[in-house]
């Protein structure tokens, strides 16, 4: 049998259903890979010594597993990497916690993240930086940094992160791993750490397209404790692999592949669109006129959600506490505290869109835009069925390069964060290297609730290329 | 508002303390990405309704029933400072 960490999830389940292999050894294995990769890497927060107890069956039962840093575990530490939340203990499972342990997965640990989700590079974490595991002086993009380094490093098969604008698809294209957002509402949001509650959503990070639907198909489905949650039925997404691509249309957005877009990029996507075109999609021009103003709609809605939401961290039920004892200066000082300057900036923001005088100029505005970037997606897929555009402008830049412009690292978000404004699933897959060895991330956008058609494309496409199976130079 | 104005305004407004060092990046920082979001001044929002979420229209709700909470012991665990089964702060009237 090939060496443990080079078998895909779906593998690994099926030899230890097989008993070919042991899930006490599987773990074992990756646990120490987690161990000595980590110093190097810093991907994981926490790496457990043995598993959160789990029973159960699923495609994927007996791997293991890592998640977010965002994501409650009950009786684990949960930080968001963040100083305001250190030394915090989960007190109850996220419903996508329940939904791994009655599928039988392993869960090793916690991935390292922008604090609270806040970043493109996963430097805003109070644990330090990740490292990309391709070039360990280039960030991995963020803000679920840690879960794609873990998974492209192959510390473990699988992780869960969250996108909020982009933090799934975008270090996973930089890390050269699929990173799957499914629709808003399709996977139930209790249990992890609000951001922009309107535009945050679990979803997966896999190396194929095969890990990724059997893992959706185990956390999507309606929950009651969440009640922006879908009740629409949940196909089984398996059934989408191994399809060929006739009569699919893909439309090519012309705002995603003009100015500021690095030629490298450009032509790893072009490529893919024959590898498309080969297994039968037909192409499509199309134009999301409002594309333009998605970044700015998006840094006032997802902080004025976040400023809002970030107000329960005061110091008092739980987290960081300033010694004071003034009740007005318990809650200010703890804060200042605990909270980093991207967090502070965030907060920053939102207060002053929310703020009376300012709420209808900044905030209401970036609402009505916000509907305007939708309604371009609407009439696009009344002529196609998918959308194809780059994950990210550039290869992984490199630590330090956009940390003292923030506009600069917001606009690194640009191609990502659409889908979560209109709330469509999408998806980054591997689709080439640059010429300083960096993987190149392609992105599919869907309609509504059909996360099966971007399975059905990634797995065609997968089997036309090997870009999924490479892997990093690690000692 | 002047960028030192800015930060002094929204800090308070969020309670959160800034030092001094914070003030002196956060203002131009803070004052240059609204610049950015000017442009959305261009869009033309006549007669479009905000969009403040997906499925807000569903209209889940569930039984209002109230339930013995299994984690109190757990959550008052967490708290920086607890007395019995309360959290603990410091006198807020005089």
């Amino acid at each position: 049998m090939d060496k443990l960490s080079d078998l895909s999830a779906a593998m690994i389940s099926q030899a230890i259903k097989e008993k070919k292999l042991d899930a006490a050894v599987v773990y074992d294995f990756f646990r120490q890979r987690a161990k000595q990769l980590n110093p190097r890497l810093n991907s994981l927060v926490e790496i457990y010594d043995s598993p959160v107890p789990a029973q159960g069956e699923s495609g994927l039962a007996g791997v293991p597993i890592v998640i977010k840093d965002n994501i409650c575990i009950e009786g684990r530490k949960i930080t968001c990497a963040s100083r305001i939340l250190d030394s915090h203990t989960a007190v109850y499972d996220a419903t996508v916690i329940t939904r791994l342990k009655n599928a039988g997965l392993k869960i090793l640990g916690t991935a390292n993240m922008d604090e609270f989700a806040f970043g493109s590079s996963t430097e805003n974490s109070c644990y330090g930086p990740v490292k990309n595991p391709w070039n360990i002086e280039r960030v991995p993009g963020g803000s679920s940094g840690g879960s794609a380094a873990a998974v492209a490093s192959r510390q473990v098969p699988l992780a869960l992160g969250s996108d909020t604008g982009g933090s799934i698809r975008q270090p996973a294209g930089l890390c050269g791993v699929v990173g799957f957002k499914p629709t808003y509402g399709r996977v139930s949001r209790y249990g992890l750490i609000a951001f922009g509650s309107s535009l945050d959503q679990i979803g997966t990070f896999t190396r194929d397209f095969t890990d990724c639907a059997h893992l959706l198909n185990i956390i999507c489905g309606h929950d009651s404790l969440d009640s922006t949650s879908s009740q629409i039925a949940v196909p089984d997404f398996t059934k989408s692999l191994g399809q060929d691509l006739a009569g699919l249309r893909i439309g090519l957005p012309r705002e995603y592949f003009g100015e500021g877009l690095d030629p490298q990029v450009r032509s790893a996507v072009t490529e893919a669109i024959e590898v498309f075109k080969s297994k039968g999609a037909r192409i499509v021009d199309i134009s999301l006129p409002h594309t333009k103003y998605a970044v700015a709609v998006y840094y006032i809605a997802a902080s004025s959600e976040a400023s809002s939401n970030l107000q329960r961290f005061d110091g008092v039920k739980y987290g960081l506490r300033a010694k004071t004892n003034n009740m007005i200066d318990l809650h200010k000082l703890s804060r200042g505290q605990g909270f980093g300057p991207e967090a502070k900036r965030r907060i920053f923001l939102g207060t002053y869109s929310l703020s009376s005088g300012y709420y209808d100029a900044y905030y209401l505005r970036a609402l009505k835009v916000r509907r305007l970037i939708k309604t371009d997606f609407d009439k696009a897929f009344k002529e196609v069925d998918v959308i194809l555009t780059p994950t990210a402008p550039a290869e992984a830049f490199k630590f330090g390069e956009k940390t003292a412009d923030p506009l600069s690292m917001y606009l690194s978000d640009i191609y990502t964060i659409s889908a979560n404004l209109a709330g469509l699933p999408a998806v980054s897959f591997p689709c080439g290297f640059t010429k300083n060895n960096l993987p190149i991330g392609g992105q599919l956008i869907g309609k509504e609730f059909d996360e099966a058609a971007l399975i059905r494309l990634g797995a065609a496409y997968q089997s036309q290329t090997e870009w999924h199976m490479k892997m990093p130079a690690l000692p | 508002m002047e960028n030192k104005n800015i930060v002094d305004y929204v800090a308070n407004l969020a309670r959160v303390e800034v030092s001094p060092e914070e003030k002196a990046y956060l203002g131009g920082q803070l004052s240059k990405i609204l610049e950015y979001i000017e442009a959305l001044k261009q869009a033309d929002v006549s007669g479009v309704e905000p969009l403040r979420g997906m499925h807000l229209d569903q209209g889940l709700t569930r039984q209002d029933a109230a339930e013995v909470s299994p984690h109190r012991r757990n959550i008052l665990a967490n708290a920086p400072a607890k007395e019995e089964n309360s959290f603990k702060i410091p006198k807020v009237i005089e």
